[in-house]
């Protein structure tokens, strides 16, 4: 795949001062939106629209290590989201009695999410990595839709005598006062509300850590020689394999996070929702953003989740005209005679700038 | 320059944010200048321009888009009719904003924000019941009064849905809940030996409204000594080929197949149904409303269905015939179903329990939802979906179904 | 029922799978891309023919040419418009692209048509015959049959005639191709359209199998041809063919002997075994890295 050049020419930045450019973006937001919070001049829709941003975000960031830094094409980051956000939806169920702050049992439960997405990631890698290019997408695809099918059939139950888990039917009958964490197709339902912005925040700085780190250091060099040439890379002895296992690991465990998050977040929370067509609305985030370019992602992101919202006032012509919206977007940013008028725009005022200063 | 680049990107951001802060920022009061409430008066027509803040505000989210959007497009619809009705009686004066959630409950939540911040004082909660129960905490929180029309589901009412406890209290219901109908069902075929005696299900394991119907009828099918012969499902992705849950319904000796589901995949069911030559008799709910008036639909497919409706569009009282007639008028031909007819109580409901309680537009609405509460649990309301319907403090609504037959294209009531 | 009720019914899912994995498939053949919205021009052609026969009242040949020409239409204007511009980029901003056409074309049609579904007259007759112990009925057979017709007929359309030959060369190699003095912007306008052709066969087929038509219909068959496109080697006829029919038969058989509640994870499961043994596909061709 020679794909790694950034859509987006504006974002195109790989060099290592990028990532200050990100850290600093996130910081300042967050800040901005503590400072509207307290003077309380946010409005609800912005406040319900807080911690789902920051976990796509974090779901996005991940993906683009696998989509844009490895370049694998992945079409089941949804399901990755989705064994996060059941893990910890069930952990915070079982912790409620003992672990009664909101806070550590969120921390809690979104590493227990993490962790066991990145043991799915891990299984599901094995198999993935071996294929390549449209194949491997259909395989992840594929994979997607077999773990939310499983989750539409897993039920599991939390009451005096412990825990109760039973596939395909609900076999076991639980005590009074006992709590189903996990109802098959119904999901989750009455999860209590822990999760909260700044955790959010926390994890999309924790996200862009980990991404970079791996970017710039050894391994990362390796992943990005094995994507654009495998043969080559292969040929001066790098472990593609490994390499390859590792970023997909990664993203797998930083969409748990995200789906942890996720789920902790609302009341009610049912396997349908990691779908296909979530999978795809993250990849768009990603592919929008630059491939490989984290800033650019999270940007895309916030603006994405934030479009269909200013629509609204379209009423049923909303989801048209984001329609509309995403296809312009991809011509224009993939217009070769606007990209030249760009360039020259751009560094014409470059060197304007550099002879002022 | 690249940084020329990170700065303009950071710029359109802040810029995006900012109009995401002051489009929905004029929370409270000052909701005219809001773009979703001034779409939804010019959809309203222009005689609503005129005073709105004499106006009681009554929001509510339904997936206005998506695979499920004729189920919130039917209750818009049928609202917006009830509203305009109850607004020319002169009295009190009502407008409504229906926001679009996509059933999905994280749409909702953010749709329930938009709501809050237009000055939402009453709500019809959501048109589906996932979506409903993300959000009913948000309303008990707020103490914002809410009837759903259609979230049918305990989970919307009840914080602990598993034990029917911790009833939120300001969320009310005006459909049936889920287990009481799938009780009503067993219980019908239970004392009706004469429809048949092995029953199949074929429910859709996907969506909570028909496993929870399933749940309670199999549950009550056991007390009755109902047999339960062969249980099929499908979910959304396998929606079209029932072949084979048909075929194995008509080996285990089925001669009732109970259908738990909406009309949609209920009309695919009794085509293969008849071109497989399989003729049991079929027994299904309210979601099966709404088969007769399907589009194209051959009705005589329909011979002979079971179904236990709180409403029928085909009636012939006076209430059902003017309802349905503006929703054609309104809807270009098209025949409201039984989301719609619980819309249209919903806020019959409301209007009439604000008249009782003398609420008028400029109480804050947890004013509303105190005096609201009140009157719902102990007034008796009659509407398109039932007669002297009232409400228990978990917010449940005690109507009795009704078992109807199809016959020659027609509902026709069954003595119980 | 038994086994050969549900190979047959197995047959005909597949057979509606097969033509619809065709479209993908020739489309990705020739273009490289995956085009996602070939779903959604089924449902806008099942709600033509839909309009055609009842609206209207035009005979059933007329109808599916209806159909047929406005899915053809329809196929070439997407190309033109939303992925021509696109020819140099990479796939993957295609694939949004795509992506952007399928949300497009299901809003457009719940706001022209509205949401609530409508039953495709059953033009067909609902007879059935009985082979063995097993009845089958009339659609089953057509749609089988057309399958293979239409089958044949793109075989020998790309292996005798020019037009075939243009286009096998320019999946080989683009620029080879327009070396040679092919038009290779017209050799991927016919294929949109002989795949958005193919679509609105396989919408009149499905819609009368599946007597429901609605906004969103086309999305659930979409993904699944395109599974089955991939299972049978993306990029080849027969492959998509063979996918097709097995796709088709593997979901009616977890469904009959296993379980109706995870037929789809074993449809899926099955794919991943056979592309861990066949990486490309059944038929697919291997692909040779060049160093």
């Amino acid at each position: 795949m020679k794909e790694k050049t950034a859509l987006f020419s504006l974002f195109g930045d790989k060099k290592k001062r990028g990532r200050f450019v990100s850290f600093a973006i996130v910081i300042a937001a967050y800040i901005i939106i503590e400072i509207l919070l307290k003077s309380g001049s946010l409005s609800s829709l912005f406040k319900s629209l807080l911690v789902p941003i920051t976990c796509y975000v974090v779901a996005s960031i991940g993906l683009n290590l696998n989509v844009g830094i490895s370049g694998e094409l992945n079409l089941g980051q949804a399901g990755f989201m989705s064994v996060g956000a059941f893990c910890a939806i069930c952990v915070s169920g079982i912790l409620a009695g003992t672990v009664t702050a909101g806070i550590p049992r969120l921390i809690i439960a979104i590493i227990c999410g993490a962790v066991l997405a990145g043991i799915f990631g891990f299984v599901i890698g094995i198999p993935v990595l071996k294929l390549q290019g449209d194949y491997l997408a259909i395989v992840t695809l594929a994979f997607g839709q077999i773990i939310k099918s499983i989750f539409m059939n897993t039920y599991i139950g939390f009451d005096s005598d412990g825990l109760h888990f039973s596939f395909v039917d609900s076999k076991f009958k639980l005590q009074p006062g006992g709590k189903m964490l996990l109802n098959g197709p119904m999901g989750a339902t009455g999860t209590q509300k822990i999760a909260n912005f700044t955790v959010g925040i926390i994890l999309v700085l924790i996200a862009l850590l980990i991404v970079y780190n791996l970017m710039f250091s050894r391994s990362g060099r390796a992943i990005m020689a094995a994507r654009d040439n495998r043969i080559a890379a292969e040929s001066v002895g790098i472990p593609i394999s490994r390499t390859k296992m590792l970023a997909f690991v990664v993203s797998a465990s930083l969409a748990g996070a995200a789906g942890g998050l996720y789920g902790l977040n609302y009341a009610t929370l049912v396997p349908n929702k990691f779908d296909f067509n979530t999978s795809i609305l993250i990849l768009v985030y990603v592919v929008l953003g630059g491939l490989g370019n984290m800033t650019g992602t999270i940007i895309s992101t916030v603006v994405l989740i934030l479009l269909p919202e200013l629509l609204r006032s379209l009423q049923d012509y909303r989801m048209l005209i984001y329609a509309v919206v995403l296809i312009l977007i991809m011509l224009v940013t993939n217009n070769d005679w606007l990209k030249t008028k760009w360039k020259s725009l751009t560094s014409r005022k470059a060197k304007g700038g550099a002879s002022n200063g | 320059m690249r940084k020329i680049f990170k700065t303009s990107m950071a710029v359109a951001l802040s810029v995006c944010m900012a109009a995401a802060l002051t489009a929905c920022g004029g929370s409270g009061s000052s909701a005219s200048s809001e773009p979703a409430a001034e779409a939804t008066e010019a959809a309203d027509a222009a005689e609503e321009t005129a005073d709105t803040g004499a106006k009681i505000k009554i929001g509510g989210s339904g997936p206005l888009t998506g695979p499920a959007a004729v189920y919130g497009q039917a209750v818009k619809n049928a609202a917006e009719i009830a509203v305009e009705e109850v607004n020319a009686k002169g009295g009190l004066q009502f407008e409504l904003d229906m926001e679009d959630d996509a059933h999905d409950p994280e749409k909702a939540v953010t749709a329930y924000g938009v709501l809050k911040d237009w000055g939402m004082q009453v709500s019809l909660a959501t048109v589906t019941s996932a979506p409903g129960a993300a959000v009913s905490p948000s309303y008990a929180e707020d103490q914002i009064f809410a009837i759903t029309p259609s979230g049918s589901s305990p989970a919307v009412v009840f914080a602990d849905p598993d034990n029917l406890s911790g009833a939120y209290g300001n969320v009310f219901q005006m459909c049936f809940t889920d287990p009481n109908q799938g009780s009503a069902s067993a219980d019908y075929i239970s004392a009706h030996t004469d429809l048949g005696s092995k029953v199949a299900i074929i429910y859709k394991n996907d969506d909570n409204y028909s496993k929870g119907i399933h749940d309670t009828f199999v549950a009550e099918a056991a007390v009755k000594n109902v047999e339960v012969v062969y249980e099929g499902t499908f979910d959304d992705s396998n929606a079209q080929d029932f072949s084979v849950q048909l075929g194995q319904a008509q080996d285990a000796g089925a001669d009732i197949v109970f259908l738990p589901i909406y009309y949609d995949p209920a009309s695919l069911i009794l085509t293969q149904a008849n071109q497989m030559g399989y003729k049991p008799t079929f027994f299904g709910v309210d979601g099966m409303d709404g088969i007769l008036t399907l589009e194209g639909f051959d009705t005589s497919l329909a011979e002979g269905v079971y179904l236990l409706t709180p409403f029928s569009a085909d009636a012939e009282d006076e209430l059902t015939v003017n309802f349905v007639n503006a929703y054609k008028e309104k809807c270009g031909g098209e025949i409201p179903n039984q989301f719609a007819a619980d819309a249209y109580d919903c806020v019959y409901a409301i209007a009439q329990a604000c008249e009782a309680a003398g609420v008028t537009a400029d109480m804050s609405s947890d004013e509303i939802c105190a005096k609201l509460v009140e009157q719902f649990t102990s007034m008796t309301f009659s509407g398109l979906t039932g007669e002297s319907m009232t409400w228990n403090e978990n917010g449940e609504v005690t109507k009795s179904p009704k078992a109807v037959v199809i016959q020659n294209g027609v509902y026709v009531g069954v003595e119980d | 029922m038994q086994f050969l009720s549900y190979l047959i019914n197995g047959l005909g899912l597949g057979s509606v799978y097969a033509i619809i994995a065709l479209g993908y498939t020739m489309v990705y053949g020739i273009a490289k891309m995956l085009n996602f919205a070939h779903g959604d021009v089924i449902m806008v052609g099942s709600y033509i023919a839909f309009f055609a026969l009842t609206k209207f009242g035009l005979p059933f040949p007329l109808a599916v040419l209806t159909a047929i020409l406005v899915c053809t239409v329809l196929g070439v204007v997407i190309e033109r418009l939303a992925y021509k511009p696109l020819r140099q980029a990479p796939s993957l901003a295609v694939l949004i692209t795509a992506i952007g056409v399928s949300y497009f074309l299901q809003n457009g049609a719940q706001i022209l048509w509205s949401s609530s579904s409508k039953v495709f007259p059953s033009v067909i007759s609902a007879g059935s015959i009985s082979i063995g112990a097993a009845s089958v009925s009339y659609l089953t057979l057509l749609t089988i049959a057309t399958c293979i017709v239409v089958m044949i007929c793109l075989t020998l359309f790309i292996n005798k005639t020019k037009t075939g030959s243009a286009m096998r060369a320019c999946s080989e190699d683009k620029g080879a191709s327009m070396l040679m003095g092919i038009n290779v912007n017209q050799i991927i306008s016919i294929t949109f359209a002989i795949g958005s052709g193919l679509a609105a066969i396989a919408s009149v087929l499905l819609a009368s199998t599946y007597p429901s038509v609605y906004p969103t219909m086309g999305s659930m068959p979409g993904i699944k041809a395109f599974t089955a496109a991939v299972f049978g080697g993306i990029g080849s006829v027969p492959g998509a063919f063979v996918g097709g029919l097995i796709l088709g038969i593997i979901e009616i058989f977890a469904k009959a002997y296993i379980s109706t509640q995870l037929s789809d994870a074993i449809v899926f499961g099955v794919l991943i075994v056979i592309l861990l043994i066949k990486p490309t596909g059944l038929l697919g061709k291997k692909i040779n890295v060049k160093v």
